[in-house]
């Protein structure tokens, strides 16, 4: 899932001092899972933004709401009377959801109130780390399912590097050395030899080299 | 011969080689690299000019190559393929072979983190196996990496590439070192070595696999110059396995004479590589200390460097 972090207090202040009625809008996708934009992340937020902005003597109109999904226009649609009695939108949706508000209510001005990540899964309880970066053309069947780009802190195709100590990576005692776990996958399958294999250069192409990307299902598009 | 590097025609005559290292200034000081370059004069193969090492940025290592061949010595232009991308680097590779740089180190480079200017972007787009192949590619072939033909003479570049015989897994560090030959790697410079068991039993597992006889391996040194520089090394450099027993015998030696100590230690080591089949020369960093190369090379009998 993508994940985020809420953006701090004092920067949505900013944000949202100039108007008079704003809609804090949620989603209800990875955002919800991550506890960074969801139903519940929006109700927090807004009695924060009321209590600090009465301390400060501004007093605005926040409403709530939270879309199923804010990254699908259907959903985005749903809600044209209710932007329309607003000032702006602070979105607790992904980078996505924000841009894709942006895109629909042109005249209307759109902040986000979080800070989008990365592609990741979850540790444990409250831990969320990096796991994809969208490549375009995934390799994890070479690497024993643990990806290189991901989450090799110097992208090494062909690593370790020699800063690899104890299953650590050399930036941190707090990451796991991509190789180390690719290295004890491929002996747990019994393909040790196949580490000999040279990894050639990467075309970045699908990976966002040839500009910003698109995909387009013949048999679903309209 | 591949090259005409003079680095490859001690090699490939069957000495033992010497090479050292010299990290260009942190400012546009010429005179600095000139100074550095005057203690190797007559005593190395080939010095190895750092790339923005420590990802601390420095003159170029391609500038600082020119200026050190400018001196009369044979610079080894490092390349890491942290800063630049496979453009960027192509165009030094045949800019620096154009100048009359023929012997290069490729390397993926200390993460950013480590230097001053950890807010950068790493770059990674090829890793250090990848940027081997290419400029084997563009030396053989003739072809750029995107498959192109190079114009005129191929860029006739000796490869070197680093192994690190103390990092873990260490089970796998025979295996990456075959691939970076497969790659096509012509030799090797080690990281510093201080546990000469462990890098015998490294070298075990390389003859196993007969790569010292597919590429030239030049043992890394280093001298320490005190005991709190050893204690450093063991505790705070990535990649790095200073035995406790090093550093018991330093502190065991009065201040003033931990150099000479540290030199010994060297020298030791040199006397007991030298006995270890597959090595085929040494890569000696002095860091920040260059002007102690000379006396380590005589000490150690590689004194005087044959001419080839
Ligand atoms: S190889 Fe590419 S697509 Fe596959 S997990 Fe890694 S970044 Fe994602
Ligand atoms: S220590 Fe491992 S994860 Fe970290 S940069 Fe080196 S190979 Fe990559």
């Amino acid at each position: 899932m993508i994940t985020a972090e809420r953006k701090p207090l004092e920067e949505l202040i900013e944000y949202v001092k100039p108007y008079k009625r704003i809609l804090l809008l949620g989603c209800n996708e990875c955002v919800t899972v991550c506890a960074a934009g969801g139903r519940k992340e929006v109700g927090l937020l807004a009695s924060g933004l009321q209590m600090a902005l009465l301390k400060s003597g501004i007093s605005i109109d926040i409403r709530q709401h939270t879309l199923e999904r804010q990254c699908d226009p259907e959903y985005v649609e749903e809600i044209v009377s209710m932007i329309a009695g607003v000032d702006a939108v602070v979105s607790m949706a992904c980078g996505c959801g924000v841009q894709q508000l942006a895109m629909r209510y042109k005249d209307k001005p759109i902040f986000p109130a979080v800070n989008t990540k990365f592609m990741g899964a979850s540790e444990r309880q409250g831990v969320w780390a990096e796991r994809c970066q969208g490549c375009g053309n995934c390799l994890l069947g070479e690497t024993g399912g643990i990806c290189p780009i991901a989450r090799c802190a110097k992208q090494l195709m062909n690593g370790p590097c020699g800063g690899s100590a104890g299953g650590h990576c050399e930036i941190s005692e707090d990451v796991d050395c991509a190789w180390q776990l690719i290295w004890d996958r491929l002996k747990a399958l019994g393909k040790e030899e196949s580490f000999v294999e040279i990894t050639p250069a990467k075309d970045w192409r699908s990976g966002g080299g040839s500009g910003p990307r698109k995909i387009i299902r013949e048999d679903l598009a309209e | 011969m591949k090259t005409e590097s003079n680095l490859e025609k001690v090699l490939n005559a069957g000495h033992l080689a010497v090479t050292s290292e010299c990290g260009p200034p942190r400012g546009a000081l010429p005179e600095e690299v000139v100074k550095k370059s005057k203690y190797l004069e007559g005593v190395v193969d080939a010095v190895n000019i750092t790339d923005n090492q420590t990802a601390m940025v420095r003159m170029s290592s391609f500038a600082a190559s020119v200026i050190t061949k400018q001196q009369g010595l044979h610079p080894l232009l490092q390349m890491v393929t942290r800063d630049r991308n496979r453009l960027a680097m192509q165009a030094d590779i045949i800019g620096a072979y154009s100048l009359g740089i023929d012997t290069m180190l490729c390397l993926s480079g200390d993460h950013t983190k480590f230097g001053d200017h950890p807010m950068a972007a790493n770059v990674h787009d090829i890793d250090s196996v990848q940027l081997i192949q290419m400029v084997k590619q563009m030396r053989d072939e003739g072809k750029f990496q995107g498959g192109a033909d190079l114009k005129g003479d191929p860029p006739k570049m000796f490869i070197g590439a680093a192994a690190n015989p103390f990092a873990d897994p260490f089970e796998l560090r025979v295996m990456r070192l075959a691939k970076k030959i497969n790659a096509g790697a012509d030799f090797i410079q080690t990281q510093c070595i201080f546990n000469v068991d462990k890098f015998e039993k490294w070298m075990e597992g390389v003859r196993a696999r007969r790569l010292h006889e597919k590429c030239y391996i030049l043992a890394g040194i280093t001298p320490i110059k005190s005991v709190g520089a050893a204690k450093f090394m063991q505790n705070r450099v990535p990649g790095m396995e200073v035995p406790q027993e090093i550093v018991d015998r330093m502190a065991a030696t009065p201040k003033e004479e931990q150099p000479e100590e540290g030199i010994k230690i060297c020298v030791e080591a040199i006397e007991r590589l030298k006995n270890v089949e597959g090595v085929a020369g040494f890569h000696i960093m002095a860091i920040e200390w260059e002007e102690k190369v000379e006396e380590i090379v005589k000490r150690a009998g590689l004194y005087p460097r044959p001419q080839v």
